[in-house]
């Protein structure tokens, strides 16, 4: 396996009923970077995205083939212990989903369910991982008040902080900033590129711009197909296949 | 705007008007028939209402007695109603929780067990309990308020689990996805994210079951027993207020008659507290819900 990347894709297809999400796509997702999943909408980005922390599981009739090797190890094989699984990985959905508790609680929740204890190292995750989604600074005096009650842009933050607060080594986005205003947006984008210092990040994004701002690698799916993947400067400089050149040209939406 | 227009302009106007006066008969008459039972209820009382019919228990038998109070059927409802409330949300939680995060929207299971939950909602409380007083027969019990609850909460349990899963249904998948992804197992996100996102429906249900609940007179005619003492342990017969109005309503006594109006005031009074409480505490367990 190949040592730059902690997800390989292999042959993964994806079926919901008779209908084929995802086409034989392969693919190694390198190692702290940003890699952005990109095409037009119904095109399987989110469908992929999903696959990686076995959150199609919850779908009903959904049918997996193919492998996702993470640090090695198939994801789907039947001995996997999911939770072990999604623990690796933090989730950054389109629109942010607070818990129904407090923004302390919200971020203690991961590592409570894993078993931390104590309340000064919980007290240490919580602000440290605040910090670090750039959130601590707004809701240091608020930590008990629900978190329902913080702005969408913070509740994406707070999101951000939840998902690092089990540690993980990979960041998944699925249009992290498409139900925010243009400064969260930036704020959040700001926070992903700070963090792939230390964590693989995987974002969907039906927004060029911004893929071209963040992106250091790109995948571009088109109906359900992996139609080509490389370097960012690489696919906006010179796209290889037409699809692909008529999707950045505008042409195909 | 010309002619055309304005007349259908004008038409749509009068249809409208016509509907709001509806509506607004319809919401009269329904308050109209709330006021009119409560000031029945209460008129018809007044004569029979004191201190002693809350403080005391029934001098002379519950049937001729015109003296004492219906103390051990306030009593024994209030035991009844909180030990078959318990126990139905014992029975219904886990059977919601399980249809909301265990099986899928399109399970096959949760299609049948919502459709004989609703079937089981449906049955009269009369059938509820025969069917109860044949299962104390089976376990070897005589008519007690251990006998009384067991039914009671058979009656509840499908109120309060279709109330409950109605509101749980409601709770975006995006909420359970937030928690599998943090790594939570299905029943921690069941328990520590579902329940506290649907705190203020449970609260509904568990109300909505217990009013029933304490208000129903057929299925603990036959199971609970009647009696002039306070209960003092499970084995022993409860008194409970519906039957306590039968009862007294059925016997030619005026004087007695009034106790019967007086024992429906005061289970439409307990029921009000438990609506007000509910409204009280609804506010609490509202604070942390993600809209």
């Amino acid at each position: 396996m190949n040592g730059d990347s902690p997800i390989s894709i292999r042959n993964l297809s994806v079926l919901y009923g008779d209908h084929l999400a995802l086409k034989d796509v392969s693919l190694d997702i390198p190692a702290k970077r940003i890699t952005s999943i990109i095409g037009p909408s119904g095109c399987g980005k989110t469908t992929l995205l999903k696959s990686l922390n076995r959150l199609l599981d919850t779908d009903d009739g959904v049918r997996v083939r193919g492998q996702v090797l993470l640090d090695g190890e198939d994801i789907y094989a039947p001995r996997t212990e999911v939770t072990r699984i999604r623990r690796k990985m933090g989730l950054l959905s389109q629109r942010p989903q607070v818990l129904p508790m407090s923004i302390y609680d919200n971020v203690a929740y991961g590592p409570r369910i894993h078993g931390l204890r104590s309340r000064k190292e919980l007290n240490e995750r919580v602000e440290r991982y605040l910090r670090l989604a750039g959130l601590w600074d707004e809701v240091e005096g608020r930590l008990r008040e629900p978190a329902s009650l913080l702005s969408v842009g913070q509740q994406q933050r707070l999101c951000l902080a939840r998902g690092l607060a089990v540690e993980p080594e990979i960041i998944l986005g699925d249009e992290p900033t498409s139900a925010l205003d243009p400064q969260s947006s930036q704020n959040v984008e700001r926070r992903l590129l700070e963090l792939k210092r230390d964590y693989t990040v995987i974002v969907v994004t039906h927004i060029l711009r911004q893929a071209r701002r963040i992106a250091d690698h790109i995948a571009f799916l088109y109906l359900g197909e992996l139609v080509e993947q490389g370097p960012a400067a690489e696919v906006f400089a010179a796209p290889k296949d037409p699809r692909t050149r008529a999707y950045l040209t505008g042409e195909i939406s | 705007m010309n002619a055309l227009a304005a007349n259908h302009l004008g038409r749509r106007k009068r249809t409208d008007l016509v509907f709001r006066v509806l509506a607004a008969a319809s919401a009269v008459m329904v308050l109209l028939a709330l006021l009119l039972i409560l000031g029945t209820i209460l008129w018809k009382s007044v004569p029979a209402l004191s201190l002693s019919m809350l403080t005391r228990t029934p001098k002379g038998g519950f049937y001729l007695g015109r003296e004492g109070g219906i103390l051990n059927a306030i009593v024994g409802s209030v035991y009844l109603a909180l030990g078959a409330t318990a126990l139905a949300l014992l029975l219904s939680l886990p059977v919601v929780l399980y249809l909301n995060v265990y099986k899928g929207r399109t399970s096959k299971t949760a299609v049948w067990t919502r459709f004989f939950l609703d079937v089981l909602w449906g049955v009269p409380s009369i059938v509820i309990g025969a069917f109860g007083f044949v299962i104390m027969l089976a376990l070897g019990l005589r008519a007690s308020l251990l006998a009384g609850i067991l039914t009671v909460a058979l009656l509840e349990f499908p109120i309060m689990s279709r109330a409950i899963d109605e509101v749980m249904r409601l709770v975006p998948r995006e909420l359970k996805d937030a928690s599998a992804s943090l790594g939570a197992t299905r029943f921690e996100t069941a328990v520590k994210v579902l329940v506290r996102q649907t705190a203020p429906g449970i609260l509904t249900g568990v109300l909505l079951a217990m009013g029933r609940g304490i208000g129903d007179a057929a299925s603990v005619l036959f199971t609970a027993g009647f009696t002039d003492r306070v209960p003092g342990s499970l084995a022993d017969p409860a008194a409970t207020l519906p039957l306590a109005i039968f009862f007294q309503l059925g016997t030619p006594f005026p004087e007695v008659q009034e106790r019967a109006y007086a024992s429906a005031a005061i289970l439409t009074l307990i029921i009000l507290v438990i609506s007000l409480a509910a409204r009280a505490m609804n506010r609490k367990v509202n604070r942390h819900v993600v809209k």
